[in-house]
């Protein structure tokens, strides 16, 4: 799978940072986020993965650095400027209300009135489009509790919300963890569905089988730093790892590095 | 070259339909309990089915507190034939009418997950403004001192929720201090509005000693059950028939039918028994007391404002998840205040028909009690205290159970102690139910 060219990514950051005090969570890091793709964020803990959706979200603003959406420069003060633009993010702890059903949280802050007062029935239709579009089909009714969905359908669930405001590009912190295995196929199938209906998406992940099942494209993080990039069939596990733990990969010369040396030139630039 | 031929994400199409089928399966037992039987049952026998596992797994809406109404008022009858005779009903009706509107105020505190202990006292403070106003040789007319009253509530209850949203102290210390803070006023308030009368001010109104006090004519009775049923079926019907419209699960229409009949012949056995002559001797007492109507009002519009209004949503949103709610855009401390001033203005209209029923006010009025009872006729009727679940109607139900017990127990001759032991018991019982709902339905 070939990504289109880096100038028609949607989203570009350019030399982003972020420090706590003297602490330098992100350093220079230069990454395109093409539409209609996978790119899976990869990193060990503390590599600043989090960080780096954070200041995508609006949840923090990087300390330095340039973000180009749609070619444009932006500033993203905030999670509602970061929602404006079309960014949203699902993250670990999904934020649904157990005690309302899916309809009233995929709707939540949405709502549509008329006369005034909730109009359930247009709400219902938009929900149940919305899953019918990305095949969420596992629900027998979208007017029972989210308390009651398994791991993967909530996962939907927020999914479903977040592209529903017509985002573009969504970022999914985790998505696979604390899943289990067929749940797990059902948030996989999700992210692919999502990136071939257009929507440019943002995977972080530890777990590097559901990565190179899903990803188009492939960074690493490591240290802050971004130490690789490139399209997904340019890595395997081993060499994924390998730049996770030691930020480099030990095969120079392999016909399948060029990616990692030109992630690492960008950070000069 | 150890690229990810084997891993290709290239080829995942056709693996994941499979897993859903399979999902599908596993979530299909989930769904027929946590979905409101209304939305998925084609018929009324299978409506029945899901409505039985509902029960079971705890989710049984406002099932418990009405079969054990029907259990406690069985069981008075039994020992007291009195019971459900015309003029001891009306009696309850009378009795109980301030305590459901007490529940009915903390519902709205108790769906954020909050608590508010300052409403007696509140609705104690209410009643005395509105007495004040409506003092005097030339007073204003009624409603200006109604507003005034429930004015004052809903900003007493508006200035704790600011202190609770601004300064983010737990509601319970916070109304707690309301609650102290409120019976000082309330002292200080007689003192100042009826000076030397010993504590009390008297009502001067008749309209508003009317509301406890009064009833409508058997025929207006008659007239306004056969609107108010007539007009909750209508929306019913109305419901179901636009949602099939729009090919959107709709209950069965046997389900509709029988809810409509339900409340029809809820509403026929209060206008008959209301209706039969209670005087005693040569007077003549009938009719529906209008305290009836008033509820019947404030339970329409608070149904409404809770399910049917962005409002209402909210409110259930933050008792269920507040940082959802927060990350949804919802502004949280305006919800947290409005509510809270709602909770006050229904605590006002408590402590009106209170004084309507003593004719005035006191400063013996039990606030700290009333509170408590407030809380568990609210807790009683399937409100939950963590939040985010229960309606409406569940306290106005929860609070007859309280009026029942009370005045049964009365009947029976037996005391204060007897009282408060079965209150005790009742609502450990509704506690426990809540208890055992919240677990099954948070296993997923």
């Amino acid at each position: 799978m070939q990504g289109p060219d880096a100038s028609a990514a949607l989203l570009q950051l350019r030399g982003i940072g972020k420090s706590f005090g003297p602490v330098h969570a992100l350093t220079n890091v230069n990454l395109d986020i093409p539409a209609g793709q996978v790119t899976a964020l990869v990193g060990d803990n503390g590599a600043g993965k989090t960080t780096l959706i954070k200041c995508i979200a609006g949840i923090w603003e990087p300390s330095g650095g340039e973000i180009r959406w749609d070619g444009h420069p932006v500033h993203i003060r905030s999670p509602k400027d970061a929602t404006a633009l079309g960014i949203a993010t699902v993250y670990q702890d999904l934020a649904l209300c157990d005690n309302l059903d899916i309809v009233q949280n995929m709707m939540l802050g949405h709502e549509t009135l008329k006369f005034g007062l909730l109009d359930e029935i247009s709400m219902e239709k938009t929900a149940r489009q919305t899953l019918k579009d990305l095949a969420v089909t596992t629900v027998r009714s979208v007017r029972q509790t989210v308390g009651s969905l398994s791991g993967g359908q909530r996962q939907s669930v927020a999914v479903a919300k977040a592209v529903m405001l017509e985002a573009r590009l969504v970022i999914m912190d985790e998505p696979t963890a604390a899943l289990g295995v067929s749940q797990t196929e059902l948030v996989l199938s999700l992210i692919t569905r999502l990136a071939s209906r257009g929507h440019a998406v943002v995977v972080v992940s530890h777990n590097l089988n559901d990565v190179f099942r899903v990803a188009d494209r492939i960074a690493v993080l490591y240290l802050g730093q971004l130490a690789a990039e490139g399209p997904a069939t340019d890595f395997d596990p081993q060499s994924v790892v390998e730049i996770m733990t030691t930020g480099r990969s030990s095969r120079n010369g392999n016909g399948s590095e060029p990616a990692v040396s030109r992630g690492m030139n960008g950070l000069e630039g | 070259m150890a690229s990810a031929g084997s891993d290709d994400p290239g080829q995942q199409p056709g693996a994941p339909v499979a897993v859903e089928d399979h999902a599908a399966q596993a979530a299909d037992d989930a769904a027929l309990v946590a979905t409101t039987p209304d939305l998925i049952a084609d018929s009324l026998g299978e409506y029945t089915r899901i409505w039985f596992r509902r029960v079971r797994s705890g989710e049984s809406g406002v099932l418990p507190v009405v079969l054990g109404l029907i259990a406690i008022v069985v069981y008075f009858q039994i020992r007291s034939p009195l019971f459900l005779s015309a003029g001891n009903l009306v009696n309850l009706i009378t009795q109980a009418a301030f305590i459901v509107t007490f529940g009915m105020a903390e519902v709205f505190v108790l769906l954020l997950g909050e608590i508010d202990l300052s409403v007696g006292y509140n609705a104690a403070l209410g009643a005395v403004v509105t007495l004040w106003i409506l003092s005097g040789a030339h007073p204003p007319p009624w409603w200006v001192g109604v507003i005034g009253g429930l004015a004052f509530c809903a900003a007493y209850a508006g200035l704790e929720g600011l202190i609770i949203t601004w300064l983010r102290l737990p509601s319970f210390v916070v109304t707690l201090a309301g609650y102290l803070g409120g019976f000082g006023l309330l002292l200080a308030f007689i003192d100042m509005a009826a000076p030397n009368s010993g504590g009390t001010i008297r009502m001067n109104s008749s309209v508003l000693n009317a509301i406890e006090g009064g009833s409508m004519s058997p025929t207006a009775s008659w007239i306004v059950m056969i609107a108010a049923v007539a007009v909750a079926g209508l929306f019913m019907a109305l419901r179901d028939i636009n949602r099939r419209r729009h090919k959107l699960a709709a209950p069965p229409i046997t389900v509709t039918v029988l809810k409509i009949a339900a409340m029809a012949v809820a509403g026929i056995a209060v206008v008959l028994i209301s209706n039969t002559n209670r005087g005693v001797g040569f007077s003549v007492v009938e009719g529906v007391p209008w305290v009836v109507l008033v509820i019947l009002g404030l339970l329409v519009v608070w149904t409404i404002l809770l399910n049917r209004t962005r409002f209402g949503r909210y409110v259930y949103a933050i008792g269920g998840n507040a940082e959802a709610a927060r990350r949804a855009g919802v502004n949280l401390s305006r919800i947290r205040i409005a509510a809270f001033m709602l909770c006050g203005l229904t605590a006002g209209v408590s402590g009106i028909i209170y004084s309507s029923n003593l004719s005035g006010m006191s400063s013996n009025f039990q606030g700290g009690q009333y509170v408590l009872y407030a809380v568990a006729a609210a807790v009683i009727g399937g409100v939950s205290l963590f939040g985010g679940r229960g309606r409406m109607l569940g306290a106005v139900l929860g609070g007859l159970v309280v009026g029942v017990i009370y005045n049964g127990l009365q009947l029976l001759g037996l005391g204060a102690a007897a009282q408060n032991i079965w209150t005790a018991g009742v609502l450990l019982a509704a506690v426990t139910v809540d208890a055992l709902a919240r677990r099954s339905s948070t296993t997923s």
